[in-house]
């Protein structure tokens, strides 16, 4: 951290223009800095001081977590540490995390590309009255899933699938997901070169073409970010989950639920439990944060 | 919403820097509806107007049809079907097994709110939620936003740690929390007895006198990353000669976010205030995580409430007509949001 401090003097005025007024004195400049790094890192441990915590506990013996400080990690060889809770904890949660990916990644595959054809047809294709066909799309995006969730439950009844409940629970997630979806893709059709579909319309390509050819081999960013997202949400809800999911068949949301009652009071195979089952979501986050990011921000 | 993401694009972030605003020389954003600039947006829009005259048919519409009617069938079936349905549900007595009754309609059920202390009380705990919550995560994530935004090193690592929360279900974050918020070895306590705080040690998520105040923090945790990322995107879109301009005028740091920077973000605030509060207004899962569905009247909102009749106790009709409050709340949010993105040429 001296090295950034050291360096950021030289930095010409674009990078300075933000540090205020930090460039007049030569001797307060530092101690600035330094003071705006120190509320960075504080911001920083709190915002993984609960995994930090999580962490560590998971990795202790129950006497261990129960004689510690919560913030202290035991490191391998000592007494108090042990892997046992994640063993117990993947064998407790593996079908979980099986029956999710099971319905998850179609989910998450179809909305997405639901999402960009209808971005094309009310964003690409030039006709009267796409936006009012948009207002149900957008305001799907922030519709209360507990205002659906008991004429759902009556839907499913009369028309059960004959594949099974997580079908249903797919069909679900992808009706929800359609809207974030074409909120996505349509901001970003809408940056897409006019003049380059409207060379292609005049050469005589039909919609349909210019969609296969120019559009969809164009969305591949899109579909990464409307991908990561959608797997996330779905991977995550708990709710639809609880009211449509089988109950042979719990998804790692339910499952992680049923273990953490089912653990009273052993907080490290809790811990160890919660990071199995976020870890495909944490895996996603950390190797693709950048789309993740614009999939939240797509959201308003 | 488009201004947003693609001010997240790290060459935005470079244009400015060389003292550029973004929208200079760059052809992409030509039918960019989102921009800062009134005028850049108006005259896309225009230009969009025009080619529609041009080339709109009723053939296009027809044949547009094959993309966005499938898409708008489904969701209009699962989520429009479905609200209206609701609301038809609502209007009956059913409840235990079997089969709702259509044949007689009545308000009973809302009527029966009214007279009904767990609603009320659930009432008051969803608005006391949603107002703290979301003006809490807003102050946060602003300050991250300026925090991330005043040049510093590692800024990429920085954001994703801020966001990281966003990533992980309620499922599991409720188990962190409750964990950190264990009355004998939990984070939070320990902390306090490692300072002397005794009097801070406290039964955080077992006192009802400090349950929402908890399950509020827990939720702020999880946010503000999502408030960040959307200031992010506000503040990397205003020009850097602003910044400057406020320099030259012997503007104070703290002065120069005040007068200058923050009025500017009033859109970022907007858009980010309707999703916070719409998730105020459903969260569901951290809650029933951590105290499952009888959490005690401090803290019982209706998103829970109406599952708890519902599905716990088989109050269909009664269940429904929480679940319709809670739509129109959340109506009374998005409607005038969306109405405010049409008039800005944002939707």
């Amino acid at each position: 951290m001296s090295t950034d401090t050291d360096a950021d003097p030289e930095t010409t005025s674009a990078a300075t223009s933000r540090q205020g007024d930090g460039a007049r004195t030569g001797g307060g400049i530092d101690l600035k800095r330094v003071s705006l790094y120190a509320v960075v890192a504080v911001m920083a441990a709190f915002y993984l001081a609960p995994l930090w915590t999580g962490l560590v506990t998971a990795f202790k013996t129950q006497d261990a977590f129960f004689g510690t400080t919560p913030l202290a990690p035991a490191l391998p060889g000592t007494e108090g540490f042990t892997v046992r809770p994640w063993l117990e904890a993947w064998a407790a949660l593996l079908p979980g995390i099986v029956n999710s990916l099971w319905f998850t990644v179609p989910a998450a595959v179809l909305s997405a590309l639901l999402g960009s054809l209808a971005a094309y047809g009310l964003t690409n294709v030039d006709w009267r009255g796409q936006v009012a066909l948009l207002v149900p799309f957008v305001a799907g995006v922030f519709i209360p899933y507990q205002s659906v969730l008991v004429p759902l439950t009556q839907f499913w009844n009369w028309f059960p699938l004959p594949v099974g409940g997580l079908a249903e629970l797919a069909i679900t997630h992808v009706a929800y997901g359609v809207p974030i979806c074409t909120v996505l893709f349509r901001g970003y059709y809408l940056t897409l070169d006019e003049e380059m579909l409207e060379a292609a319309r005049l050469d005589g390509a039909s919609i349909y073409r210019i969609y296969l050819r120019i559009v969809l081999p164009l969305s591949k960013p899109m579909f990464a970010v409307a991908l990561i997202y959608q797997f996330t949400n779905i991977w995550n809800d708990l709710l639809f989950a609880l009211v449509l999911a089988p109950p042979n068949a719990p998804p790692v949301t339910i499952a992680l639920n049923q273990f953490k009652g089912s653990m009273v009071n052993q907080y490290n195979l809790q811990m160890a439990g919660a990071f199995i089952a976020a870890l495909p979501t944490l895996i996603i986050y950390v190797l693709f944060g950048e789309q993740f990011a614009r999939g939240v921000a797509g959201e308003t | 919403m488009l201004r947003l993401i693609r001010s997240l694009v790290e060459r935005a972030r470079r244009e400015r820097q060389q003292g550029g605003h973004r929208q200079d020389g760059e052809d992409r954003v030509r039918t960019d509806g989102g921009t800062v600039d009134p005028a850049v947006g108006s005259r896309s829009r225009g230009e969009r107007a025009a080619a529609t005259v041009r080339t709109a048919t009723e053939g296009e519409f027809l044949r547009s049809a094959v993309f966005w009617l499938p898409p708008l069938l489904l969701t209009g079936l699962f989520v429009y079907g479905a609200i209206g349905w609701n609301v038809v549900i609502s209007l009956t007595d059913w409840n235990g097994l079997g089969d709702p009754e259509y044949a007689s309609f009545d308000v009973e059920m809302y009527a029966r709110m009214l007279s009904d202390a767990t609603f009320l009380a659930a009432a008051r705990n969803t608005v006391a939620l949603l107002v703290a919550f979301t003006v809490v995560t807003l102050l946060l994530g602003l300050f991250l936003a300026i925090l991330v935004d005043r040049g510093i090193r590692f800024e990429g690592v920085f954001r994703t740690v801020y966001l990281l929360p966003m990533s992980l279900s309620f499922v599991v974050t409720a188990i962190f929390w409750a964990w950190v918020y264990n009355f004998e070895n939990g984070l939070l306590n320990e902390l306090f007895r490692a300072v002397g705080a005794n009097f801070l040690v406290q039964g955080w998520i077992s006192d009802p006198q400090f349950k929402l105040a908890a399950v509020v923090f827990a939720l702020v945790w999880q946010f503000s990353g999502y408030a960040m990322v959307v200031y992010l995107a506000g503040l990397q879109s205003i020009p850097t000669d602003q910044f400057e301009a406020a320099r030259v005028d012997g503007a104070g740091t703290v002065k120069l976010y005040l007068r200058v920077i923050i009025p500017q973000l009033r859109a970022s605030t907007t858009s980010a205030a309707v999703v916070l509060m719409v998730f105020a207004l459903k969260a569901f899962d951290f809650l029933f995580v951590l105290f499952g569905t009888n959490l005690g009247k401090s803290v019982d909102i209706l998103a829970v409430m109406m599952y708890r009749e519902a599905f716990g106790s088989g109050n269909w009709a009664y269940g429904s007509a929480i679940a319709t409050v809670l739509f129109l709340m959340a109506l009374s949010v998005i409607g005038p949001y969306l109405y405010y993105q049409y008039r800005r040429g944002d939707l």
